[in-house]
């Protein structure tokens, strides 16, 4: 199932500059491109997903291929189940609102998270190399439609039904063996980190709620703008000159800079709101991957001492030199690979999470250290027009006032 | 938002109150030239005025009455620009004049300009003024006075009935400084009550008819226990203030004595209330009956003087009414008809300019609102962000964390400079714009005496009107009376007696012609009085709101460079 752990190969996406020769190894994937298609309800937006890459598992330099949202969503779940212990990077969310959806700002924020997405993919390492990645990324529209029918179709696979067995199994062996607690992990290193995750999503949730209304903040003071521009238009019309004329450029400068200030609300929606809501994305993601190792602890747990029990059961057996032996000797190999299994799948996640953690902290600084540094340039744009727009207007002022 | 701060009081200590104190100009007086004479309280302004001669931009000019700091040295002003960099360089070889920077500029909340007592009447041509605004300080005599109110008190009202606990209203403390000769003293207090203010009103509008007489506070419909609440006696305290100081403002009614009396008499105020006309008038009320059957008796040109008014007028104002129909329906022409074009043309205008000026002040209002809005979001942006500063420290385990963590709390202490900026900016920005509403109410000023003229040349208007059918009552009864033989006694005293009050109409009739020609006059003085101070208030309010926008979107944008400076090693894409 899953690809034996090779040397993650050092390939260059197109999030990097692409001072890659031609010789080195790269992937980079763009998504572009979103057009409506379908009539009604049933309407969605695909997108152009456009790979190029030197990789020999590709089927060649360049291929452009349709995916719609529900797509990228199963890549995501491929890659979670897959995967476990990476943090798989986040999918912006369905928009629950109708009218709001095929909005020329959604399907940009959108199409924009979605790339951001794809790429996170192609330069990790690790979920570089999947399989599903290279099928998400090269196979025909039906071929797609099928793997994606398949995964949210009514029936389930049959890996997910032997998973909900075990979890029954795993419930049932908690009665016999008289535990009631579920069983976790304790460590204090790891105790601080799932702390530090939980608290970490409230607070960004709260910034991130106030960016979002900064947003509205700046439309409405655009549009304030504008309508007392025109207010004061008028009452220049109303009156002689100078002043009329003063109210005029006045009202005038008002308007362009409501202008001005809407343009600023996208720029602090797209270039900070946004990563705001990424790094929120990012720590659920987390938070699900944490909830996976827990599961894979208790599964390594659990399975490690049902197969004690049956070890001590075998001793007993065989003390007995009863003619079970056999069997239990069967069974019980079978549950020590188990075991060993649920153990190496455990130790893995701890492996990867440990790994991915420093990522993710780096990451999220280089990121945000972008979101600041762009919000900042947009807001010292902004002020300085504001200063200049308004500046233009004194010497004239002057002269009027002086008449 | 849009009412005045308390704090204001306590800038009231700093040197600043003589620069922006009130330069009145008694009337009369030549004008007094632009430049400084050698009063001493004008010592402050005068410095400021001769720094500025100095400056190297002459383009600004100051005047005092937004002379605080704002203008004054110009060493306030920078010759180098803020970081932004221009692309003709900013270097002061160049011979590209750097506009000056008004950043560092400190802006200081100034108490309200539309407040300050300067005065302007007619006759102020400067020759020269590189004086900008006519409305300042070219009165530069040492005359002024300044209003205050304070001090509520709750009162009982003294009765004489065994009712026990009488109703209680609230009293005010108005406090007077003044140097001006006619009142006696230069600081003087008295208490009064909101009773009494419309009593000083409704004196003055009798007495200024034709004009702009700034409207008084509203009388609130509410219930006693709304009264007594201490916001509500506040806005009433500021409500008072505010008139009283425009009414001190207004260079024709500064010198009323009804004000004066209002001002400064203690105790009760020894005023006419309403009531106590209808019952003085009605001392005439022998000639009611007559009057009521319409003989005899004309109206006194007393009584000719004043629009008539409910009650004890009630023939008269059945007579006017009866006129202003026949005048609507254009039944018979009246004799003297508004026929000033002029006049109906500004009336248009005003009605116009009050339009608009209603819908910049609601717009404005709008515009603080949302500059306020931006400013508190701000800062709780900031807030928000320094939670998570805070938080990221304390669980540190990686130096990326802490790198994050730097980076954000210069961020966050950023927006929260900006969230103050902003608030700032919009504190200044009220009392700019505030302006558009005080003129809203010099608006209905002129209503007010628009009315005044238009009940005036009503008057006349039935006076001629009744002249006339008196005269033709006499007409008809000589005829009869001619046609009898030997005369007829009686209807030749009916014809002597109709012949009185003939006479009497007819001089009414002259007094309330002039009374209107008067009113006219007024009228027309005030109209061009309040268009040159209007015009001067506006271009003075846009200038102070563009400076204070300047000044602040400086500020902020220093803030917001040096954020983008320190993370500039972000983001090598390009945004």
């Amino acid at each position: 199932m899953e690809s034996t752990t090779e040397q993650p190969r050092n390939i260059s996406g197109s999030m990097q500059s692409p001072r890659s020769p031609s010789s080195q190894p790269y992937l980079s994937v763009s998504v572009t491109d979103p057009v409506k298609l379908g009539n009604g309800v049933q309407a969605y937006i695909s997108y152009r997903v456009i790979t190029k890459t030197n990789l020999p598992e590709y089927q060649g330099p360049e291929k452009i291929v349709i995916r719609r949202y529900s797509d990228f969503v199963w890549l995501r779940d491929r890659l979670f189940e897959k995967y476990k212990g990476i943090f798989i990077p986040p999918l912006p969310e369905k928009s629950a609102v109708e009218k709001f959806r095929f909005s020329a700002e959604f399907i940009e924020m959108r199409r924009a998270a979605l790339d951001i997405f794809v790429n996170r993919i192609a330069l990790h390492p690790e979920l570089q190399q999947s399989e599903d990645l290279r099928t998400f990324l090269q196979a025909d529209e039906e071929t797609m439609d099928r793997f994606r029918f398949q995964e949210t179709g009514i029936f389930k696979k049959p890996a997910d039904l032997m998973q909900m067995f075990r979890d029954v199994q795993s419930k049932v062996s908690d009665a016999v063996l008289g535990k009631e607690k579920p069983v976790e992990e304790t460590t204090a290193d790891y105790e601080k980190l799932k702390h530090y995750i939980f608290e970490l999503e409230n607070h960004l949730a709260e910034a991130q709620k106030h960016a979002y209304r900064l947003v509205k903040r700046h439309r409405e003071l655009g549009q304030s703008l504008l309508d007392f521009g025109k207010a004061i238009k008028l009452l220049g019309a109303c009156e002689g000159e100078p002043t009329g004329k003063a109210f005029s450029d006045l009202g005038t400068k008002s308007e362009l800079l409501s202008i001005k200030l809407q343009k600023e609300a996208q720029q602090v929606l797209m270039n900070f709101e946004e990563p705001l809501k990424d790094y929120v994305r990012y720590v659920q993601s987390i938070k699900a991957t944490i909830a996976e190792r827990g599961t894979a602890f208790k599964q390594h747990c659990e399975l490690a001492e049902t197969t004690k029990l049956k070890e001590i059961n075998l001793d007993k057996l065989m003390l007995t030199r009863s003619d079970k032996v056999g069997e239990a000797e069967i069974e019980y190999r079978e549950i020590k690979a188990e075991s060993e299994e649920a153990t190496r799948r455990f130790e893995r996640i701890v492996k990867r999470m440990e790994e991915e953690i420093v990522r993710f902290q780096e990451q999220k600084t280089e990121e945000m250290g972008v979101a600041f540094h762009q919000f900042a340039k947009g807001q010292a744009r902004l002020a300085n027009s504001v200063a200049d727009a308004w500046r233009s207007l004194l010497p004239k002022l002057e002269a009027s006032a002086a008449v | 938002m849009m009412g005045s701060e308390n704090d204001d009081e306590s800038h009231l200590h700093s040197s600043k109150e003589d620069m922006e104190n009130l330069f009145l100009r008694e009337d009369g007086d030549p004008l007094t030239r632009s430049h400084v004479n050698g009063d001493k309280s004008n010592s402050n302004y005068r410095s400021a005025m001769s720094t500025l001669s100095d400056s190297r931009h002459p383009s600004i000019v100051v005047t005092p009455a937004d002379s605080d700091p704002l203008f004054a040295p110009p060493s306030y002003y920078r010759e180098s620009r803020s970081p932004r960099s221009k692309p003709n360089g900013g270097d002061r070889g160049s011979s590209y004049l750097e506009p000056p920077s008004y950043a560092d500029v400190i802006f200081s909340p100034f108490d309200d300009i539309s407040e300050i007592n300067g005065s302007e009447d007619g006759g102020s041509r400067h020759s020269q003024s590189s004086d900008s605004l006519s409305r300042s300080p070219s009165s530069l005599s040492s005359d002024y006075i300044k209003i205050t109110v304070s001090n509520p008190q709750k009162e009982q009202e003294a009765t004489n009935s065994m009712i026990p606990g009488g109703s209680t209203y609230i009293t005010y403390q108005i406090t007077t400084r003044t140097n001006l000769s006619e009142y006696g003293g230069s600081e003087f207090s008295v208490r009064r009550r909101f009773r009494d203010i419309v009593t000083l009103a409704d004196r003055l509008a009798e007495s200024y008819r034709g004009f702009c007489i700034p409207p008084r506070p509203d009388k609130s419909v509410v219930e006693s226990q709304v009264m007594q609440k201490q916001e509500f006696v506040e806005q009433r305290r500021v409500a008072l203030e505010k008139y009283l100081r425009r009414l001190v403002a207004h260079p024709v009614i500064r010198n009323s004595d009804e004000l004066k009396v209002f001002l400064q008499a203690q105790g009760k105020l020894p005023l006419a209330t309403s009531t106590d006309v209808a019952s003085r008038m009605l001392d005439g009320a022998v000639k009611l009956p007559k009057q009521l059957f319409g003989e005899g008796g004309g109206a006194s040109s007393v009584e000719v003087v004043q629009p008539a008014r409910g009650g004890r007028d009630f023939l008269r104002l059945f007579k006017e009414l009866r006129q202003s129909v026949s005048n609507d329906w254009g039944g018979s022409k009246p004799p003297v008809v508004e026929e000033d074009k002029e006049f109906l043309e500004k009336k248009e205008k005003m009605y116009d300019l009050e339009q608009q000026i209603i819908n910049a002040s609601q717009q404005a209002e709008s515009l603080v609102k949302a500059q306020q809005d931006m400013g508190e979001t701000m800062g709780e942006m900031g807030l928000a962000f320094i939670k998570l500063t805070k938080f990221e420290n304390e669980e540190a385990v990686f130096n990326s964390q802490r790198a994050r963590a730097n980076d954000m709390k210069n961020f966050a202490t950023s927006a929260v400079k900006a969230s103050r900026f902003y608030r700032e900016l919009n504190s200044q920005t009220v009392k700019h714009l505030d302006t558009l509403h005080d003129y809203l109410g010099l608006m209905m000023a002129v209503q007010g005496a628009f009315a005044d003229r238009s009940s005036a040349l009503l008057t006349v208007q039935t006076l001629l009107s009744e002249l006339s059918s008196l005269g033709a009552r006499a007409e008809k009864l000589e005829a009869a009376s001619s046609k009898v033989f030997g005369g007829d006694k009686s209807r030749i005293k009916k014809i002597e007696e109709l012949k009185e009050t003939i006479k009497v109409t007819e001089d009414s009739k002259n007094v309330a012609i002039r009374e209107y020609e008067q009113i006219k006059e007024n009228n027309w003085c005030e109209v061009e009085r309040l268009d040159r101070e209007r015009r001067a208030d506006f271009l003075n309010m846009m200038k102070g709101f563009v400076v204070n926008q300047v000044g602040y979107a400086e500020k902020i944008a220093n803030v917001w460079t040096k954020v983008a400076e320190e993370t500039s090693q972000y983001g090598r894409e390009s945004s």
